[in-house]
């Protein structure tokens, strides 16, 4: 299964997502560019961290208008899965891919850390390897990933089980203490309402290997794989090098 | 405009030195060569009171690729591996716009790294203000953290911690001492040199404008009520763009077509086409018309003298010029051709057809002045050689707790939370340990990093406190199992045209030298900053040291930490500390956090065996190696008391805090006081723990290396410090009490700032 990794000239957990793709058997990541319309026939799409074009303006809000960005949302419109982590959450969210969008920090600080999160939607290709209510521990960073939407899409979110992952305690409970950013009812990560395009402010990409802190990120990328698993290989044979290989 | 003495003043030149301009000439200077000359003879770009003796330092080694003298120094660490690091200071800059300072030390110690073809895998900050409960230290301190944040986060290069620390003598006069660390194949460096008569010199990065000028020699002069004025002269850095052009450049570098390269860093394209020229012995002309601008009707004396940020100047072969503009123009960046290499040696500058600059580069760089200042040992000491009568000892219950919650011991949580710790995903020790530690992807190999800085120490004696940074810095590299392998150094002191601060600054130089060479540490680069003063108060002598250490993994290991991990385990304290007679003793305890918190200061800094120190390091890492210990921590700020309460509280922030556990220890009846056990802040300590098993050959081990092993107590799931003497309870401390403290000495300071800011 190919995974397209977006690089934009600002993104910085590009390398850190290729990585973690590539330490999941099943699973084999391509580098897909700004600038190019091609996604190379990829199965998937991961949109990393980062500061895509600088986000002096407002995170996501130039990367939105960028020549991959449309053919990412015809990719999504028809059912590829999409996760966007960081940056790429707030790129997601600008684009209308998700609902909503992230705040700075209610603590006005950037911040970084390990969270505890409790997996809230296993239904997701991003999620299926997870247990509902799993427990986990992701690191977070970022200075706004504070989640905001109106109460009647919140009210939909909610009632849709479209939360994917929400801030909680060492009990496992959802309460202020236990949220970093401020977010809306401790939401760290959500999908659309066909639940293939996945945003999350945590970043599972660094919390693969036991060495640096937690593995609890692997089980995301091993339901990549088994979502391969089960539907058939990408349709579009276009060359997953053109002018995108190249670019590291 | 005539160059009257007024003017000569204003640029910061001595008479003596502009009748050396007029023979190296042979004519008189205009204002843009007389601008040209100022900031390359600036202290800052010269070094012209401090070189002779750096001289002093030990710069070689087997491991030593790349000494002082190149944009970064570069050690080799194995499997094709080298990494190229150094330290730079932003101190003046930071005190008068503290977020912009601080992000542009950052974004220039990342370009003299990446300059050298590495990736930037890390950085480190050294910081120092004046004491925390003072409005305006809490201010700077907010702002620098913020702007090293912004800066290094937007990049994409972890910030694996460093120091902070207080003390009223930095109150008008903050230090930033930004470090950064790249990784580079051994066969793909790249030096700052013109070479190859003929070839192209290229500017690449952003447009040049009027900021920063002359930023080089306001970081050659004291500070006084006008330095706020000179805002302007702080840059304004875009790390955006300097990731754009991290990329570009090592995508360039591939390609072949690039032969040598600089950042424009302080002086801009003064420095960076002189230096260039310099270290080629050849000649550069640059026609100004071509160097992209920001504003119209720059003179040349402002393009030359510009310091504004993310620029790099990078000397190509004839003919690559399109394939090197076409990868710059991949990341949204301009690369132009604004000249080419001559063989007559000579930095010449030209706008609009004439002739604005000609200058030999041999005399704007290895030609520049160089003082051999007059050095005086202070006629009073700094402070009393016995602690003053009548002076209690405090409690000590009271006393740790207080320590814990002081501001140079606390946690400083707060400070690195505000930092992309683990970006890139090689942290294996994040802040809050005794060092970072990243691993090499594809490689059993791991770096490990620390920074030091010992102001309190060098006030009493600049020479052992140097002594002591070395000794620190490479001991919480060693803390982690890794082998110390060589520093860096940036020199911050006060005005070096008195006899007494240049004599604090050669004592310094000599003790460091003499520390680097007993620790096998040797100095590939940094820095030098000096006059470090405000309306004529210096700061305390503060030689900052970062140490770089290999850890080679038998299997994916993760470095030793400080936290003692299990129930069981002993406790022990390895030492390579001198034994000490009681007067003596109560002396060196006058240096300590301990005597800071009494309201004092006196006698001398801790003591400091070199041999007992590089004992330590080589039993931890062969103890490391051989899996023997569970955790080590260095024992130093507050002492033993300190270490032992640290050992139950830290831990790295990539890993989750773990259960909390406690630990009885007892001390050993000796003729040493409780105070002085407790608190004394004697070097070559660590605390470490093992399991039984291990304890036969760790003893074994530090029995062949002369080293002290004492086994001081056990760790327990009771979660409290028990610490006893002579069979007497002398405090019992529940983990909860240690923790608050410890953690809330800073964030509660920090509280008050965020309602400060909302007022």
């Amino acid at each position: 299964m190919k995974i397209g990794v977006i690089v934009f000239p600002g993104s910085n957990c590009d390398h850190d997502a290729f990585h973690a793709v590539t330490l999941q058997s099943g699973l084999e990541p391509v580098w897909l560019w700004h600038e190019s319309r091609d996604l190379g026939g990829v199965d998937a799409i991961l949109i990393p961290g980062g500061f895509s074009y600088g986000d002096y303006l407002r995170t996501g809000a130039i990367a939105r208008f960028s020549p991959i960005l449309a053919s990412v949302g015809e990719f999504a419109r028809q059912g590829g899965p999409v996760l966007g982590i960081c940056n790429g959450f707030q790129i997601l969210c600008e684009s209308r891919l998700l609902p909503g969008a992230l705040l700075p920090n209610a603590g006005s600080h950037f911040v970084c850390r390990p969270v505890r999160l409790r997996v809230e939607n296993t239904s997701t290709p991003f999620t299926s390897a997870y247990r509902a209510g799993q427990p986990i521990m992701l690191p977070v960073a970022h200075g706004e990933g504070n989640y905001y939407c109106d109460p009647a899409t919140l009210d939909e979110l909610e009632s849709q089980h479209r939360v994917v992952f929400r801030y909680v305690n060492p009990r496992g409970e959802a309460a202020p203490a236990a949220n970093p950013n401020g977010s809306l009812a401790n939401i760290a990560g959500i999908a659309n309402r066909e639940g293939n395009v996945v945003g999350m402010m945590p970043h599972p990409e660094r919390a693969v290997e036991l060495s640096l802190g937690s593995a609890d990120g692997a089980p995301l990328f091993q339901s990549l794989a088994r979502a391969a698993a089960l539907t058939p290989a990408g349709a579009s044979p276009a060359a997953a090098e053109n002018g995108v290989s190249a670019c590291r | 405009m005539p160059l009257t003495a007024e003017v000569l003043a204003r640029h910061g030149l001595t008479p003596e030195e502009y009748q050396r301009i007029l023979s190296t000439l042979g004519r008189e200077p205009n204002l843009t060569e007389l601008g040209i000359f100022a900031v390359m003879w600036s202290e800052h770009c010269s070094y012209k009171s401090s070189r002779r003796h750096l001289a002093k330092l030990p710069t070689q080694g087997p491991q030593v690729l790349q000494g002082p003298g190149e944009n970064a120094g570069v050690v080799d660490v194995g499997e094709g591996w080298v990494c190229v690091f150094k330290i730079e200071s932003h101190n003046h800059p930071s005190f008068i716009e503290p977020f912009q300072g601080a992000a542009t030390g950052v974004g220039g110690i990342l370009r003299d790294v990446f300059t050298m073809g590495a990736r930037p895998v890390a950085i480190m900050d050294s910081l120092r203000f004046g004491a925390l409960d003072d409005p305006r230290s809490r201010h700077l301190l907010a702002g620098v953290v913020a702007g090293i944040a912004h800066y290094g986060n937007c990049f994409g290069v972890p910030n694996l911690g460093g120091e902070t620390g207080f003390d009223a003598s930095y109150a008008g006069n903050p230090l930033v001492n930004a470090f950064a660390l790249g990784l580079a194949r051994r066969d793909a460096l790249f030096y700052g040199k013109a070479s190859g008569v003929g070839n192209l010199v290229m500017y690449v990065g952003a447009k040049t404008g009027r900021d920063g000028i002359h930023g080089a020699t306001m970081a050659s002069e004291e500070f006084s009520e006008s330095s706020e004025s000179k805002r302007p002269n702080v840059q304004v850095g875009d790390p955006f763009l300097e990731k754009l052009l991290l990329e570009a450049c090592l995508e360039a570098m591939r390609s072949g077509a690039i032969i040598g390269i600089q950042d424009m860093g302080a002086a801009g394209l003064t420095s960076s086409s002189s230096e260039m020229g310099g270290r080629a012995g050849t000649g550069i002309e640059l026609d100004l018309d071509r160097v992209p601008q920001r504003e119209s009707g720059m003179s040349a004396y402002e393009i030359m003298l510009s310091e504004s940020q993310e620029r790099m100047l990078l000397v190509a072969a004839p003919g690559r010029e399109a394939e090197i503009a076409r990868i710059f123009a991949k990341w949204g960046l301009d690369a132009v051709v604004i000249g080419r290499v001559t063989g007559d040696g000579m930095l010449r500058v030209l706008q609009h057809g004439r002739v604005e600059a000609e200058i030999p580069n041999r005399a704007l760089t290895d030609a520049a002045p160089r003082y051999d200042r007059p050095r005086r040992a202070p006629a009073v000491p700094a402070a009393p050689l016995d602690r003053p009568a009548g002076l209690p000892a405090l409690d000590p219950a009271t006393a740790l707790l207080r320590l814990l919650a002081s501001e140079n011991i606390c946690s400083r949580r707060w400070i690195y939370e505000q930092y992309d710790t683990m970006v890139r995903t090689n942290t294996l020790a994040a802040p809050g340990g005794d060092a970072g530690v990243i691993r090499i992807k594809g490689t059993r190999r791991s770096l490990a990093m620390a920074l030091a800085g010992s102001g309190r120490y060098c006030r009493l004696d600049p020479r052992q406190g140097a002594r002591l940074a070395v000794a620190e810095a490479a001991r919480n590299v060693a803390s982690t199992g890794a082998r110390p392998l060589a520093a860096t150094n940036c020199l911050n002191f006060g005005n070096p045209e008195k006899p007494e601060i240049m004599w604090q600054l050669v004592e310094a130089l000599e003790g460091m030298g003499e520390a680097c060479r007993a620790l096998n540490t040797p100095v590939t680069g940094g820095n030098v900053s000096l006059y470090n003063e405000t309306r004529g108060e210096a700061i305390a002598p503060t030689p900052v040291v970062g140490v770089v250490g290999l850890l080679e993994h038998e299997h994916d290991g993760v470095p030793l930490g400080p936290r003692f991990l299990a129930a069981g385990d002993t406790v022990l304290l390895l030492s390579g500390a001198p034994r000490l007679e009681p007067e003596e003793a109560g002396r060196r305890l006058g240096s300590t956090e301990y005597a800071r918190l009494l309201g004092a200061v006196w006698g001398w800094p801790p003591a400091l065996d070199l041999a007992g120190e590089r004992a330590l390091h080589l039993v931890l890492a062969e103890a490391a190696r051989a899996g023997l210990l569970r955790s080590a921590h260095d024992c130093s700020e507050g002492g033993l008391a300190v270490a032992l309460a640290e050992c139950l509280l830290a831990h790295p922030v990539n890993f989750p805090a773990a259960a909390p556990l406690g630990a009885t220890i007892a001390l050993p009846p000796d003729e040493l006081n409780l105070e002085n056990w407790l608190f004394a802040e004697t070097a070559s300590r660590v605390v470490a723990s093992c399991s039984a098993h291990a304890l036969a050959p760790l003893e074994d081990l530090a029995r062949r290396h002369s080293l002290t092993l004492l086994r001081l107590g056990q760790v327990e799931s009771r979660p409290s410090l028990r610490l006893l003497r002579a069979g007497r309870t002398v405090f019992d401390l529940d983990w909860p009490a240690l923790n608050q403290a410890w953690q809330q000495g800073f964030a509660r300071a920090f509280e008050a700032v965020a309602e400060e800011a909302v007022v």
